[in-house]
């Protein structure tokens, strides 16, 4: 069930200002890609709006294409919702709805659409969402308990599985590990090996190195100058922006020469 | 729904993306509770001038004081402005003082339940600050009316005949203070918490003792909060009815002498005592006055929102 | 700044302490100082006839003197003002507890009297004299507050969903903007405005339960919106931005998450609009009246609602006057205790239905 994006000359603006030029990128299914850069460069910005989450800050807009497998997510007639459905997404801070608890958590998507589903059927949803997780055996004795009493990587992993268990085709990570801890950060990198066999992932990171593991494609986003839109400068499989980049731009920002 | 309809109306303007009729339908709802509570407020305004026509329309000589609606509403307007006025001079100093007294020296352990007592005035009805007005401060303010008549006298204010009973202008504006203390204070607390701690501590490093701190970076920090606070317990003040119709010796007239038993009433005091036992042009006349004290708060008010927004779009909280 | 402090050490001993050390008041000097000032104040109101009143002017005047000459006297000027503030700062607090005190004391004394059985199960049909009581009007008071629940927390809470949810530009700022302008409108403006609402349908003198319900919610609305957006305000974006990850369409995302998560403080606010209302006199005195009966129809005639009946009974106790006036205390008295109550209700609401953490 995993996708394939075609993106083609996205710019992406926050009222007028363009935060986002001229993005063109073939992201493969069931793979990660990673999307490294400096701070403010449009990286988060160009994830959100591959599955319009910035429409959610007003005056957001974007022109050009995002296609999944043939559809266009800007088609006129397409409801955010609906793509959001598709295309599931986990944040920088772990965020599991502190009134529910840890199974209400992980059926949250299903629930909150009102989609009908056997208790069993439910039952079944958690625990196959939670093992995709690697997160049943810590939590299958108090599934009732808050979510929020969970422990930072154990949380974000629930919202991994919150994430999954609406079935989406695309995997969006924005800084997942950034909150986290060195083995809590370790748990979730082994997750995404294991869970892009299904997902398409994409994952944006300030972590070279994490890129570097987990990563078969990498993007590097620069902007010119303060004000100027930011551009993805380079597009490559990892191994060869990490040895050889084409550009110069990319080798200054990896070896730590950058501005 | 008209609300729905025009909300419509404004989605199919800019490029709206998609939404699902549950969307459309709760983003209408809300919206239109929105623009209900505007209708309200105009409601208020439009009802209030559409009765009272018929008392601005009526010859002088029907108008209770046979010199039509202004003259009628002159001296209450001047009680009202009198009463509000003794409040807010009262309970400004008070209330800041308070304000500081919680956020800046009382121990940290006990402010919130010293707030919290504060907060309790504005927690009582009015007509239980009119009972208490009229059985325990109003006697306990004779003795000081005596001795303000006996020395005081040369200043207007005091002129005397002191009052028996103690239920003058001066026991209704001490009630109003009291009522309008917690108002003041509380919008001083915030914004005096509020004051930089970057600064306070700037002043303290500096050698400053506790007055000079709070004297450099809260009070400067803080004025046009206390500004609209104290305006706002205006606006409470000139609208308060009960506990002023109870308190009151009321007998017309406009005297600036404020311990005797004669007093000018109030607007909303008057509506109160009279509007029972109207009927016809009388009530029509009465909600004249009402319309005229809605107007007066309003401009109290709306000046007192504007002095307090535009201190929180230049505080950079946002 | 002032300048430098009086006090400075005379030539540096060989092992001066690191901080320097300077004259001051002990630790409880300040306040012993006061207190001194208390006890010459207690002597001189005993000189010229006891009184309260006049022993509180003179303390406060006479132990703000004491601590300021004294401590100007050892400590200088800067500490002595710095001391002269917290006494005039301390003694506003004070004095504004005794309008509290007294009138909880004015109030629970005179309101126990009649603090009865009777009083909670009897209207005053028939009453002349003793007797009586409040029956019609506590439900009175519970009809009409709760008709005006009814109304106000959809509507501002609706509001402030838009305020917070869907609101921008110039709607917005102007609904911000007139509902706190209208927490400010006198309450008779209120009952004087359900009135001339009315009157268009039922003609001149009408009087019943609902127009009262419409009144305080003219009031009890903008309460609702403040409070509400306030708290939905607290509910962190990331919450609505998860929501909407899932695939969740906005209004489920409100009326499922965010509102779940506010709930404890919408019930708090709510809770304190119904407590603010509950004790309004003004409005219904103008459009609700009083009537001596029970009645259970806020859709037909006048009823009795307890501030109301409080008001009357102390203002007409008829004759002799005793017994009025002893019903009104009690009625003051009970309307205390209800507001009270919501009060303490508010604040376990919040503290109850708070989100748990499970930590």
């Amino acid at each position: 069930m995993a996708k394939r994006i075609d993106v083609s000359d996205l710019d992406i603006f926050y009222g007028n200002f363009k935060a986002v030029e001229g993005v063109n990128v073939s992201i493969e299914p069931r793979s990660v890609t990673a999307l490294i850069g400096p701070s403010g460069c449009g990286k988060s910005t160009f994830l959100r709006s591959l599955n319009r989450m910035h429409e959610v800050i007003p005056g957001a807009r974007v022109e050009g294409k995002v296609v999944i497998d043939g559809q266009d997510l800007y088609g006129s007639d397409v409801d955010p919702v609906d793509v959001r459905r598709q295309i599931g997404m986990v944040f920088q801070r772990p965020n599991p709805f502190p009134t529910m608890s840890i199974y209400d958590n992980v059926v949250a998507g299903v629930r909150l659409n009102a989609r009908k589903m056997k208790k069993s059927d439910l039952d079944d949803l958690v625990e196959s969402s939670l093992k995709g997780a690697n997160l049943w055996n810590e939590v299958k004795d108090r599934l009732d308990r808050p979510g929020s009493g969970l422990s930072g990587g154990q949380q974000q992993r629930l919202c991994i599985a919150r994430a999954i268990a609406v079935q989406p085709e695309v995997l969006l990570m924005d800084e997942p590990c950034s909150a986290l801890d060195p083995i809590s950060t370790l748990a979730i990198e082994d997750l995404m090996t294991e869970l892009k066999d299904r997902f398409t992932i994409v994952i944006v990171t300030h972590n070279m190195q994490q890129a570097a593991r987990v990563s078969e494609q990498t993007g590097f986003f620069n902007l010119n100058g303060v004000g100027q839109p930011g551009r993805l400068i380079e597009f490559n499989p990892t191994e060869k922006i990490f040895s050889n980049p084409d550009q110069k731009a990319t080798e200054d920002y990896i070896s730590g020469r950058f501005g | 729904m008209t609300s729905l309809d025009t909300q419509r109306r404004k989605d199919a303007q800019p490029p709206k993306p998609v939404r699902s009729p549950g969307d459309r339908t709760f983003a209408g709802l809300s919206t239109g509770a929105g623009i209900l509570i505007l209708l309200v407020l105009a409601g208020v305004a439009a009802f209030l001038v559409s009765e009272s026509l018929d008392a601005i329309s009526a010859p002088a000589e029907d108008i209770a004081g046979g010199e039509g609606v202004w003259a009628y509403v002159g001296p209450l307007v001047f009680g009202t402005l009198v009463a509000a006025v003794i409040a807010l001079v009262v309970a400004t100093p008070l209330g800041v003082a308070i304000a500081l007294f919680i956020t800046y020296y009382a121990p940290k352990r006990v402010a919130a339940t010293l707030g919290y007592l504060i907060d309790l005035l504005a927690a009582i009805p009015s007509v239980v600050y009119g009972f208490w007005g009229l059985a325990a401060l109003a006697p306990a303010m004779v003795p000081f009316y005596a001795w303000a008549e006996d020395n005081l006298s040369f200043i207007p204010f005091f002129a005397g005949p002191a009052s028996a009973t103690g239920r003058t202008m001066l026991t209704a504006g001490l009630v109003l203070a009291i009522m309008i203390l917690p108002i003041i204070s509380a919008i001083s607390r915030e914004v005096f918490s509020q004051a930089p701690a970057l600064h306070r501590e700037a002043a303290l490093a500096l050698g400053a003792t506790r007055w000079e701190m709070i004297k450099m970076a809260v009070l400067p920090y803080g004025k046009s909060g206390v500004i609209g606070g104290s305006m706002l317990g205006l606006g409470r003040a000139l609208g308060e009815t009960l506990a002023v119709a109870i308190v009151l010796s009321v007998s017309g007239g406009v005297t600036f002498n404020l311990i005797s038993s004669s007093n000018p009433s109030t607007i909303a005091a008057n509506i109160a005592l009279q509007f029972p036992e109207s009927s016809g042009l009388g009530v029509s006349t009465l909600i004249f006055t009402g319309l005229v004290l809605f107007v007066i708060t309003l401009a109290v008010n709306m000046l007192a929102r504007y002095v307090v927004n535009r201190r929180a779009d230049f505080s950079g909280a946002n | 700044m002032t300048t430098t402090a009086p006090t400075r050490p005379e030539a540096p001993e060989p092992e001066a302490p690191a901080v320097r050390t300077r004259r001051g008041l002990p630790r409880f000097g300040g306040t012993g100082l006061f207190v001194a000032g208390l006890v010459v104040a207690g002597l001189l109101t005993a000189l010229s006839g006891w009184s309260w009143g006049l022993f509180a002017v003179y303390g406060i005047v006479l132990g703000t003197l004491v601590t300021y000459v004294g401590s100007r006297v050892v400590e200088g000027p800067r500490k002595a003002t710095d001391r002269l503030v917290t006494c005039l700062v301390s003694s506003a607090f004070a004095i504004a507890m005794v309008p509290l005190v007294s009138l909880v004391y004015t109030v629970v004394s005179n309101g126990i009297t009649r603090l009865d059985g009777t009083f909670f199960t009897n209207s005053m049909v028939g009453v002349v004299g003793e007797g009586g009581g409040a029956y019609h009007a506590i439900m009175g008071t519970l009809i009409i507050t709760a008709l005006a629940a009814l109304i106000s927390v959809p509507i501002g809470l609706l509001a402030a969903i838009y305020l917070v949810e869907y609101g921008r530009g110039k709607l917005k700022k102007a609904l911000t903007f007139f509902v706190d302008v209208m927490t400010g409108i006198p309450s008779i403006v209120a009952g004087l405005f359900a009135y001339a609402f009315f009157v268009i349908f039922f003609g001149p003198g009408v009087r019943f339960g609902l127009g009262g319900a419409v009144a305080l919610s003219v009031l009890m609305i903008p309460v609702v919106v403040r409070s509400s957006e306030e708290v939905l305000k607290l509910v962190p974006n990331e919450l609505r931005e998860a929501s909407y990850a899932l695939g969740v369409p906005k209004w489920r995302t409100i009326t499922k998450v965010v509102i779940p998560t506010a709930i404890a403080g919408l019930g708090t606010s709510v809770t304190l609009a119904i407590a603010r209302v509950i004790g309004e006199t003004a409005p219904l005195l103008v459009i609700v009246g009083i009537t001596a009966a029970t009645n259970f129809d806020p859709f037909d005639g006048r009823m009795a609602t307890l501030p109301v009946y409080a008001y009357y009974q102390l203002t007409q106790p008829g004759v002799p006057p005793q017994f009025g006036i002893d019903r009104a205390w009690t009625a003051a008295l009970v309307l205390i205790i209800i507001v009270m109550a919501l009060n303490v209700v508010a604040r376990l609401i919040s503290r109850f239905f708070a989100p748990k953490t499970g930590r």
